[in-house]
Parts: structure tokens; C-alpha cells; sequence
């Protein structure tokens, strides 16, 4: 039992709401602080996944995972930045301001979860829990240089998680290596009652850097292809190199299903989106509804009001495509392509143990250099969707640095075998720390 | 040639269960106040998820077995959207293109004979919250917003457009209530627990569907409104319009609710956050009890009970189990009791038959059984002690109602000293009776049956008063 002092420095922006005296008990993560993305709920601390519309709501209960945490003993400590309720590349969609990239903060830190990689690429937190709808924890990892691992679909309970795209997205652990993802995985991994798509499937392994020798790698052509910017083309080719010097086999395998996936996964999120968002309406929490208007009046003024750009896209994109006459075309077609994508991951996985590529097809881009063009943001996700839509695990781990910003390694495995994908990433990651 | 009727219902039925649909909230609500059984599920809080009741299943499974449906090998949950206050999450989940169970078949009393209806479909669904509108809809000045019924249990049993008349349609939905309170899934007195939709045309004309009407009786009435309504539009050479009307039960009639707000483009998609369910294996193993049809003839067999009071006591559960509880020695004797004159008084008082002590029914019928007590008596009785028990005073037995209103059946010599005094008092009733009026006979016994209050045994009397009559000529 204890308490501890939290009022750091936030130069990068990474919270939203700091907790200044935090309490934490006794369990394997005593006093060790934690930082939550501010879509996961937690009683009594304001929770608006970075959003205005739900500015002033505290829950009134805790997320599983962070139950899971303060059993554990951990001191949550804060509650970080994220792009609107999840829907971005780049943190900057926030109703409260950008985060920046501690590593050059005239950069973003990727998105996402940016607030929660920022916060421990700054050495703000040792870790920090993020959410991967389509990318939204590896593409920050990868931006921010540390480590961020995506479960495999079922294995966390996303009860508590405020849904953006239900059947795509995980709670996961964000930390400076993968030691410490492998860390707060064993907290969070298991079976909850509450969340009817978990899995009871645990997590208690420690990570083996002895596994690269005979390990098959998959390397689809598509992660190498076009839109991948050559320098992050190379720097990960390099990584290959390392896994293939440790004794690692390097497969060369396709996966044509990738042509679909952006088009699928954007479908069936947005479509999810336009559902779970839709009761937003300012009655039952949130800033108040003028209740001077008609009710249909005043709630379409409110969403306009309160939710941002973004957002609003992204639920009309999704109101559109589950309307009748249209169900079929889009939603029902997404659904057929994502069968697709999980079909080439089965397909692949019988052939090698792993796949790699890229993380992200670049470096962390400037502040403001995406948000122009919607659709140059949605092509970043590229390479990270194929995992949701399959639902597999899959980690990103600093691979090296272009222009003094670091390159994320993405490894994806079966399902529910984060610790084949967890023992590659450690094997990987004391090579480079220690073999070279 | 009459014009066809043709009606299908939607029937919306709340499961009894003891907790919510996705949720461990008791749905024990009525009588607690607003917003009392609520949790972040049932709020449709941001982050919860709704958790499957299994009881909710078994409940929906042995309705769709009782109907005679076809279980699907794989049943999934969608969301239907549409903004409205009550609507928690701006989303019911239900059921909509892979429901729990498919084409089955009900059978009711038709207008002409057995019949059978088919059931299209039946699927699972959670209830909305309850708008409280303070002031009229329209002109209110708020409205507020009750969650405890949020999340209840619903089932939906769609039927076929199989019916004839608003009177079939009445006898179906008492026929599903029969069914579902013999499987013990429904409680048909709580408040709210059946909500109908009604699709109505006339042969050849639109279709017009009447939502949400909430009673039995309400059914009927909105649907013979609707009949009367549309055969004056097809009279006038007008056309039915298709459209979608609102039953006002307060003044009985039907309204057009045409309005922007209110066309929907629902939106279906499955629920992500529940998985398909396989049930299909699980409903073999369901036993089913004893339903309404069985019991009606069992009834028959093991009683003796005429077709009209089997069919009549097995209409309801309880008043099956009234009967049962009482039949005792005297099964004719009780059915006919509680058929012909119980369930009249009670319905007449508005109350149900669980208040009556069976005990007390059984000692009257003790009395009727011995004839100690006349058939007029008996009502007489009967009516008594229900007062009593709608009043909410102490409930006197048969034995002793008899004993303080002096009701035991009069002996001979009573009746003849009765009869000695009425002939003394009506010479002119005994004049005509001896010029051969029959008519005079009716009102000598009519009087000595006044004197008596009704004691007298009308058979003994009849015999009495001719003889006596006879010998005095």
C-alpha cells in the first residue's frame, strides 16, 4: 500500500489528465507507474478519448485491464493524448492539441495511441497501455522508437475499452523494450466473463532470446512494395540480415489479399464507428445538450458541434456504407475481403513461424504534413491492418534510425502465439543492443 | 362477398428472468424507482459490453419448441440503429437476418373451427428504456428517462398473415399467453410485458401496420377500428394508404404517424461484440411441461370435463391450477363452478383467480356437493366472500357465510308452513291457479322462494306447493 507523487514535466504533451498522487498496493507492479490511453476507462479519472464530446466523464468503473493493473499493484498515473477517439495516424485529431515526438518535436509521434508512446519514449513512464484498431499502437512504437505490442483478437478483454472498431481492436503494452511489453502482457492477458470475444488463453513467459537459430521467417513481397519509402525499405531489409546471421531463415511469400485490406479495414471501421459512436448525444454524459431545441435538432447540432473533422468523416463514411442498398456492396464485400486476408495469414503461417516487414512505410512525419489529404493518412496504415483484420498478434521494435528518427521491425504471428512474436522481437533486440 | 381480412402479428414478449439480457441487473423493477436497476451495461456506458443470459436462451428455445419451430444450427445478434432518448446506446441488439428459430405453428380457435397459424419467426432482443414525458409529447415541457427496463428480455414471435378477423387475432395472443405462461417464461400481469405490432389490409388493398399496442384487449379493438377505417376508404373509391398508424387505446382509434423523423434505415449489421450462437443441439434437450392443448385434454379424459369448460379452464394457467387444486371428489361439480360462475365474478370484479384460497372454493363446494346449500345460495355465497377479498377484509369460510346469513337449504316442514302463509296471502294467485293459469303456479313458488331467500330447494318446493294445492281443492 502507498502513494506516490506524479507532476512531471509534459513538454511532448503526451497526457491529458495527469493523476498527481496516485495510490498503487502490493503485487509484482507495485508502485510502478503506468500510463493508460484515454479511450480505456478507469472509476473516478476523467476518460474523453481525446474528444470534446465527452470532455467531463469520469467513469464510474474501470476497464478489466486496469483492474488487472491496480491488482498487480501498478500506480496508474495518468491518462494519455490519442487522435479522437482513435481515428488517426498522427495524434494531432486531438480535441486537446498535437502531441510531439520526443525524439524531434517538430514531428508527430505517430497514432494513435501517440500520448502513451510519447509518454515512454520521454522516460515519463516505464509503460504504458495503448489501443491497435488498425495500427494505432505499432505505428507510434515505430514513430517513437520503443516497443508496442498488438494481441492476438480475444486474448485481452477490451471490456472498458470505449469501442471505435469493436472486432479490430486490442488493448495492448507500449515500453522501452520487450521485456517490458512481455511484462505488462502477463498482467493483462486472460479471460474476462465480461468481454464475450475473450479468450482464455493467459500469458506467463519469459522472453528467449535463444530462438532465431532455424526460425522461418515469411517476408511478403507487398511489405517491400510500393508507398514503402526506400530508406525504411533498406533499414528493415538490414534487420532481415541480423535475423538471418542469428540463423533465421528468410521465406519469401506473397499476400495478395493486401490489395484489399485498406479498402476492407476502412469499410469496417468506419462502419463500426458510425455505431458505436451514435450515442453521443449529450444526455447522459459529456457536456450538457441544449435543451432548449427539438431533440433531433439538438442532438445533430451537438455531434457537429462536439465532434471533430475527423470523426464526423469517419461516421458518415460509415452511416453510408451500412445503408440499405449499400450493405452489400461495401460492408458484406469488406467482410468477404477480411476472410480474404485471414485466409493468406493461415496460408503463410503453416509455411513459417513468423512474418516480418516495415512497421510503418516511413519515418514520423512532420507536424502538419498529413493532415491535408485524408486519404495519403490512410495509406500509412497500410502495412499494420492486415493484422486486425486477421486478428493476429503482432509487435513493432525499433530496427534502427533514418534522419535521426527510428524504423520499427514488425513481426506477426499466429494466432495466440504472441510468444513466438515476443521471443523474436527479444532475440532481435539484444542482437542489436548487445551482438554488434 | 365479404371483403378477406388479413392480419400478422409481431408479438413482443418480455422474458421473466431473474436478470437482465446482457447484464446481472434484476428485473425485478416495477415497483422501485427510476434508474435503480441500471449498471454501465444496461446504461450502455462507453466500454461495456453486453454479456449473453443463457436463462434468456433456454426461455427464448423453449417457446420456439413449444411452437413447433425449427431451431437454427447458427443464430447471430445485430445491432439496430436509430437515435432516440431511451435507446441507451443509440443501438437495440436483436436479431434480424439469422434469428433463434424459423417456421413454426401455432393452433387456435378460428372463426370457423380449429386452425392452424404459422409462425415465421422468432428471435431474442433486449428492451428499451421508458420515456417519461412530463406534459403531452408534443407540448411537454421535458422528458425524462428511465433506464430499469433497459435491457429486459424480449422475445419477438412473428407470425404469418394467417388471421381472419380481429377475434382471431384476440384468440391467438391469448393462446400464446396460455403457452407462455405454461412454460413459466412470462408473467402476463406485470405491466408492459407484451407489446404487439399489427399488420392489417383488406384483400387487394395496402398494408398498414399499428405499432405498439400494449394489451390484449387493445389488439382487437385497434385491429376492428382499422377494419372499419379501411373498408370506408376502399367504400369511398379512396385508396389505402401504406403506412404505418399509432393505436391511441384511450380513444380507441388509430392515427396516421407520418413523419420524417420516424422513416428509419436501420442499419443492420451482426454484433461484434457477441458471438454466434449454436443452440441448435441444446433444444433436444429441453423438456417441455404440460401445454395448454394436452392439458385440455387431459382434462377431458381424467375429469370428465365437457370440451367448452376444458377448454375454457385450461385458457389460462392458473385458472388450470385453480382447478386442479380443488377438483378433488367432485371434478364436475368444480368445473362447472369455476367455468360458469368464478371466472364471470372475478372478471366482473377485475381480480384474478390466484386471490381465491382454494380451501375456501373447496368448502363450498363441500356444501353444494351434500346439497345443503342451494345453486342460488351458492352465488350468493360466492359473491361474498370475493367482496371480502377485493375489499381486503378478513375472508369468512362458506361454512360460516352460511351460518351468518342463515343460508343452510330449508327442511319440509319450513317450506310447508312457508307455503301455508303465501297461500293465505295471494287467494288471488290460488284462484287462478285452480282456473287453470300455469302462469299463477310460477309466482306462488316465485314468492315462497322470496320468503325462504332462496334456501328452499326449487325441485322440493315445486313438488310441495302442487300437492298441497291439490289437496286443498
Amino acid at each position: 500500500m502507498g502513494s506516490m507523487t506524479f507532476h512531471p514535466e509534459d513538454p511532448y504533451h503526451a497526457f491529458i489528465t495527469t493523476v498527481r498522487d496516485p495510490e498503487y498496493t502490493e503485487g509484482p507492479l507495485s508502485g510502478v507507474p503506468v500510463a493508460i490511453k484515454d479511450n480505456i476507462s478507469t472509476s473516478g479519472i476523467e476518460t474523453t478519448c481525446g474528444s470534446a464530446i465527452l470532455r467531463g466523464y469520469i467513469p464510474p468503473y474501470d476497464a478489466h485491464v486496469i483492474t488487472l493493473l491496480r491488482r498487480a499493484g501498478a500506480a496508474i498515473v495518468g491518462k494519455t493524448n490519442m487522435d479522437e477517439f482513435g481515428m488517426g495516424t498522427t495524434t494531432e485529431s486531438s480535441a486537446f492539441g498535437p502531441t510531439t515526438n520526443p525524439n524531434d518535436s517538430s514531428r508527430v509521434p505517430g497514432g494513435s495511441s501517440g500520448g502513451s508512446a510519447a509518454a515512454v519514449a520521454a522516460g515519463m513512464v516505464p509503460y504504458a497501455l495503448g489501443s491497435d484498431t488498425g495500427g494505432s499502437i505499432r505505428c507510434p512504437a515505430s514513430f517513437c522508437g520503443i516497443v508496442g505490442l498488438k494481441p492476438s483478437y480475444g486474448r485481452v478483454s477490451r471490456f472498458g475499452l470505449i469501442a471505435y472498431a469493436n472486432s479490430l481492436e486490442q488493448i495492448g503494452p507500449m515500453a522501452r523494450d520487450v521485456s517490458g511489453v512481455s511484462r505488462i502482457f502477463s498482467v493483462i492477458a486472460g479471460h474476462d466473463p465480461r468481454d464475450a470475444t475473450s479468450a482464455d488463453r493467459p500469458y506467463n513467459h519469459e522472453p528467449d532470446s535463444d530462438v532465431m537459430d532455424g526460425l522461418k521467417i515469411g517476408i511478403p513481397d507487398e511489405y517491400f512494395g510500393e508507398g514503402v519509402d526506400p530508406a525504411v525499405r533498406e533499414t528493415v531489409t538490414g534487420a532481415l540480415d541480423i535475423c538471418s546471421s542469428m540463423g533465421a531463415e528468410l521465406i519469401p511469400c506473397r499476400m495478395p489479399s493486401m490489395q484489399y485490406s485498406l479498402a476492407a479495414y476502412y469499410v469496417i471501421c468506419t462502419s463500426e464507428a458510425s455505431s458505436n459512436l451514435a450515442r453521443f448525444d449529450g444526455i447522459r454524459y459529456g457536456p450538457a445538450v441544449n435543451t432548449k431545441k427539438r431533440w433531433h435538432d439538438a442532438f445533430s447540432d451537438y455531434r457537429h458541434d462536439h465532434f471533430g473533422k475527423e470523426v464526423r468523416r469517419r461516421i458518415m463514411l460509415g452511416t453510408f456504407a451500412l445503408s440499405e442498398g449499400y450493405y452489400g456492396r461495401y460492408y458484406q464485400k469488406a467482410q468477404a475481403a477480411r476472410r480474404m486476408v485471414r485466409e493468406d495469414f493461415r496460408r503463410i503461417l503453416t509455411q513459417v513461424d513468423i512474418i516480418a516487414g516495415p512497421t510503418m512505410p516511413t519515418i514520423a512525419y512532420r507536424l502538419g504534413e498529413k493532415t491535408k489529404d485524408p486519404l495519403q493518412m490512410y495509406l500509412a496504415d497500410i502495412l499494420t491492418v492486415p493484422a486486425n483484420l486477421a486478428g493476429v498478434p503482432a509487435i513493432s521494435v525499433p530496427c534502427g534510425m533514418i534522419e535521426k528518427m527510428p524504423v520499427g521491425f514488425q513481426i506477426m504471428g499466429s494466432n495466440f502465439h504472441e510468444e513466438a512474436i515476443i521471443d523474436a522481437a527479444y532475440a532481435f533486440e539484444q542482437e542489436m543492443k548487445h551482438g554488434r | 362477398m365479404a371483403d378477406e381480412i388479413i392480419i400478422g402479428l409481431e408479438i413482443h414478449c418480455q422474458l421473466h428472468t431473474a436478470s437482465k439480457l446482457f447484464c446481472g441487473c434484476d428485473t425485478d423493477f416495477r415497483s422501485d424507482a427510476p434508474n435503480t436497476h441500471t449498471c454501465p451495461v444496461c446504461l450502455g456506458l462507453p466500454g461495456s459490453m453486453p454479456m449473453l443470459n443463457k436463462k434468456a436462451v433456454e426461455y427464448a428455445l423453449m417457446v420456439a419448441k413449444a411452437l413447433h419451430c425449427e431451431v437454427l444450427s447458427e443464430c447471430e445478434f445485430s445491432r439496430k440503429n436509430y437515435f432516440y432518448p431511451d435507446l441507451n446506446k443509440a443501438y437495440q441488439i436483436t436479431q434480424y437476418d439469422k434469428p433463434l428459430a424459423e417456421n413454426g405453428h401455432i393452433l387456435i380457435e378460428g372463426d370457423n373451427g380449429e386452425k392452424k397459424i404459422r409462425i415465421t419467426r422468432i428471435h431474442l432482443e433486449e428492451d428499451p428504456g421508458r420515456s417519461v414525458h412530463m406534459g403531452s409529447q408534443e407540448r411537454g415541457r421535458y422528458t425524462l428517462v428511465d433506464y430499469n427496463r433497459a435491457g429486459i428480455p424480449l422475445i419477438e414471435i412473428v407470425t404469418e398473415p394467417d388471421l381472419r378477423s380481429p377475434k382471431e387475432a384476440r384468440r391467438l395472443l391469448n393462446k400464446m399467453r396460455a403457452t407462455l405462461e405454461y412454460l413459466n417464461v412470462f408473467d402476463s400481469e406485470a405491466e408492459g410485458s407484451l407489446r404487439v405490432d399489427a399488420n392489417i389490409s383488406i384483400k387487394g388493398s395496402n398494408r398498414v401496420e399499428i405499432k405498439n399496442i400494449s394489451s390484449y384487449k387493445g389488439v382487437e379493438k385497434a385491429l376492428l377500428f382499422e377494419v372499419t377505417r379501411q373498408k370506408n376508404v376502399i367504400r369511398r373509391g379512396l385508396t389505402v394508404e401504406r403506412e404505418t398508424r399509432h393505436f391511441l387505446e384511450s380513444r380507441g382509434v388509430t392515427t396516421s404517424s407520418r413523419s420524417k423523423e420516424e422513416e428509419n434505415d436501420y442499419r443492420y449489421f451482426p454484433e461484434p461484440d457477441l458471438l454466434p450462437l449454436q443452440v441448435k443441439s441444446w433444444v433436444d434437450t429441453i423438456i417441455l411441461p404440460e401445454l395448454p392443448d394436452a392439458r385440455r385434454e387431459r382434462f377431458k379424459t381424467r375429469y370428465g370435463c365437457f370440451t367448452e369448460h376444458a377448454k375454457t379452464l385450461t385458457g389460462s394457467k392458473k385458472t388450470a391450477d385453480f382447478f386442479e387444486s380443488v377438483a378433488g371428489n367432485n371434478p364436475a361439480l368444480a368445473s362447472t363452478w369455476i367455468a360458469d360462475y368464478l371466472l364471470g365474478e372475478l372478471n366482473y370484479r377485475d381480480m384474478s383467480i390466484d386471490s381465491v384460497p382454494p380451501s375456501h372454493f373447496t368448502d363450498l363446494l363441500n356444501h353444494l356437493a351434500t346439497e345443503a346449500i342451494t345453486d342460488k345460495s351458492g352465488v350468493e355465497i360466492l359473491r361474498a366472500m370475493l367482496d371480502q377479498i377485493a375489499e381486503g377484509k378478513p375472508i369468512e369460510t362458506p361454512t360460516a357465510i352460511i351460518a351468518r346469513l342463515g343460508l343452510a337449504k330449508t327442511g319440509g316442514d319450513e317450506i310447508a308452513g312457508m307455503i301455508g302463509d303465501v297461500i293465505k296471502e295471494n287467494p288471488q294467485a290460488v284462484k287462478d291457479y285452480y282456473d287453470g293459469k300455469k302462469e299463477a303456479l310460477n309466482y306462488l313458488v316465485g314468492q315462497v322462494m322470496k320468503k325462504s331467500r332462496g334456501r328452499a330447494d326449487p325441485a322440493q318446493l315445486n313438488t310441495l306447493l302442487v300437492s298441497r294445492l291439490t289437496k286443498e281443492e
